[in-house]
């Protein structure tokens, strides 16, 4: 009687521990082969790995539950060294060597655009990460997990300035600084024309090289020019350096703002109060009303402080990333298949809910809505202030 | 026009960044110019540097004090770097190919040890300025000019007034002639190596004062710093400083009354210009 006791105790607790899992089986055969390549090392090193932690998150994921069609997930992950020429060669090395199933892009323009090439040759489905330039993605089995619509260079502007013009005093003048970084440059150029289209008068316009390290001149220069607004095409620690040189001469601009600021140190620099940026994502409410993107932060920033990274909250590189396994989760899903065909098909066809909200591909160059937001450092952190359905609770646009 | 207040402000920006020039090139034009190694590690050491002045900031310790630990460190770290060099007897292109791959292990371990984002050294004097009317000096900066002339000016009286000086000259100059004269030229190399790494300890401290870290940024002023060893002269300690001024004033002024993005084509052409009209050599 009692080996029977045993014995139901032992199949109630298998029981149990299935139903867990979600209520789906072990993946089990051979394992589904995911390739990419993020540039571990190299300049664009900094945010590779906020892309790789969450890669790493999504894998997990993925296996827990039934991995995909039933088969466990691999993720074979190559160091592209920030190099765009070397993200070339890997990726034809992921598909004939490795023999890849599924692609996935690595993160910023110019590897994507290598890699976009290759997956063209190979006719497979490229889903990428943060790909700066649309109208330069012309393969029709491109999809952009960075929902920055087709023209970002006026629809972003105008949000923006839609932003300042709801404050109590908006700006008149402005001044556009700009790295002559190719996804910065062109947003840049973008908005002194819509700056221009809405009365904005332009005091000051300067280009300056990707990679620069002394601002001290440029910081007198918006100085000197004094404008209510300064738009600056910064893209990681550009931001910081020029708040630092603007600092050192006792000078902040009456708005200030960041295109593609490193996240961390922006909120943290002491000077950055106020600063503003864009994004499509930040880990507060609303965004984290979707019990995914609540889950996927609270794991995301035990892994990040893990692997003792100095900012660990989930921002708009992080977003765009877990939106990448999520839109190819879906159409290999949806498809019931790993078939590149069906899978670019189905992506251009429908919708995916993601964390970002439900995205569509069906726009030119397979893009879809420009879901940019704009966010501001309040008290050391970044809060989504425009539009303000997406705003943190209880915050609005600072002065 | 540029106002008053802009053309001051960028001509102190650009001395002290010339500062930071001179005193990353002073190690490197010594190394090059008096032990004939092309030391491209000295980027790699200096930024490491940086790095340990940022994790000694972190336990507390104010970054001169972090200076008397890392310089003598680093000393040592010059005097083993000229060991192999002399035990392997490598030329001085092989050197160049040489401290490159160290380079490139020394990034890997930065990132390692502090992973590949950024980092920013808190100290109470990286925001400390002082202003005269419209100009404003910045702590960080003044210091890097102060460093930066009194090592320039200390090594250039040592090589210049001392025995010890003109012992290392010599052994420059010739080292077997030198050695036949009971000068120990070995002995004398891996001093000046030694303190070759030790500036490049000090210039590491300077750009944790004045910069935000990340690995890759080790690459950051090889050319412009290359630039400025070049136009000052290979061997002499007082060169690196003024090239690097020059071309840091240069610079600055370019960002002042035209479009920043000719600024880094100023040190090249300066290059160039001397290299073309430079009778003796560089």
């Amino acid at each position: 009687m009692r080996t029977i006791r045993f014995a139901f105790a032992i199949l109630a607790l298998t029981l149990i521990g299935l139903s867990a899992r979600d209520g789906s089986a072990d993946p089990s055969g051979e394992p589904v082969k995911v390739g990419s390549t993020l540039a571990l090392t190299g300049p664009l090193a900094a945010t590779a790995m906020v892309h790789k932690i969450v890669g790493e998150i999504y894998v997990e994921r993925l296996n827990h539950k039934n991995g995909l069609l039933g088969r466990p997930v691999e993720w074979v992950l190559k160091d592209d060294q920030s190099k765009p020429d070397l993200t070339r060669t890997l990726y034809e090395q992921l598909i004939t060597v490795d023999k890849v199933d599924l692609l996935l892009g690595p993160y910023a323009t110019g590897p994507i655009l290598s890699a976009m090439g290759v997956a063209q040759r190979f006719n497979k489905v490229l889903i990428h990460h943060t790909f700066g330039v649309p109208s330069l993605a012309k393969y029709d089995k491109q999809f952009p997990a960075w929902s920055l619509g087709p023209h970002p260079e006026t629809t972003f502007p105008n949000t923006l300035f839609d932003a300042l013009a709801s404050t109590s005093k908006p700006p008149k003048t402005i001044a556009i600084v700009t790295s002559k970084f190719p996804s910065l440059f062109f947003i840049s150029q973008g908005a002194r024309e819509v700056a221009k289209t809405r009365g904005l008068n332009e005091v000051l316009y300067l280009e300056y090289e990707f990679g620069n390290q002394d601002f001290g001149p440029i910081a007198a220069r918006i100085k000197d020019a004094n404008p209510d607004l300064l738009f600056v095409g910064a893209i990681g620690l550009d931001g910081n350096q020029l708040l630092d040189a603007m600092k050192a001469i006792d000078y902040t601009p009456r708005f200030h703002f960041y295109m593609y600021p490193a996240p961390g140190p922006m909120a943290k620099a002491p000077n950055a109060a106020n600063a503003l940026a864009a994004s499509i994502f930040e880990q507060h409410p609303p965004f984290t009303d979707d019990p995914v993107a609540a889950e996927f932060v609270k794991t995301f920033n035990a892994k990040a402080s893990a692997a003792g990274l100095p900012y660990t909250q989930v921002e708009t590189q992080a977003a765009v990333s877990f939106t990448a396994w999520q839109m190819l989760e879906a159409a290999v899903t949806a498809t019931n298949s790993f078939d590149d065909e069906k899978m670019a098909q189905w992506l251009k066809t429908n919708k995916v809910n993601t964390i970002q909200g439900p995205l569509h591909f069906d726009g030119p160059n397979n893009y879809g809505d420009d879901l940019t937001k704009v966010k501001q450092v309040q008290d050391g952190n970044w809060a989504t202030v425009w539009p303000k359905q997406w705003a943190a609770p209880g915050t609005s646009l600072r002065e | 026009m540029p106002s008053a207040a802009l053309l001051g402000q960028s001509l102190l920006s650009g001395i002290f960044v010339g500062a930071l020039y001179g005193l990353l090139g002073l190690g490197l034009s010594l190394s090059w110019g008096m032990l004939r190694q092309i030391n491209l590690a000295h980027f790699a050491l200096a930024f490491l540097g940086a790095y340990l002045t940022y994790q000694l900031g972190l336990a507390g310790l104010d970054p001169f004090l972090s200076l008397l630990l890392i310089a003598p460190a680093f000393f040592l770290v010059g005097i083993a770097l000229h060991w192999i060099f002399d035990r392997f007897k490598v030329s001085p292109f092989n050197s160049l190919l040489l401290t490159f791959g160290l380079t490139v292990v020394v990034e890997s371990v930065i990132q390692g040890i502090w992973t590949a984002d950024f980092r920013r050294l808190d100290s109470p004097y990286t925001a400390l300025k002082f202003h005269i009317g419209n100009l404003y000096f910045p702590f960080a900066g003044l210091l890097t000019l102060l460093m930066a002339v009194a090592l320039s000016v200390a090594v250039w009286a040592l090589l210049r007034y001392t025995d010890l000086g003109k012992a290392m000259r010599a052994a420059a100059e010739d080292a077997p002639i030198a050695a036949a004269f009971g000068i120990d030229t070995v002995a004398l190399g891996r001093m000046l190596s030694g303190l070759c790494a030790a500036f490049a300890g000090v210039a590491g401290v300077a750009i944790a004062l004045t910069y935000t870290l990340a690995p890759s940024q080790i690459y950051s002023w090889i050319g412009v710093v290359f630039a400025a060893v070049m136009i000052g002269g290979l061997g002499k300690p007082l060169g690196p400083l003024l090239a690097g001024i020059a071309i840091g004033i240069s610079e600055a002024l370019t960002m002042a009354v035209t479009a920043p993005a000719w600024a880094p084509l100023v040190s090249f052409s300066l290059l160039i210009v001397v290299l073309l009209t430079r009778t003796r050599r560089v």
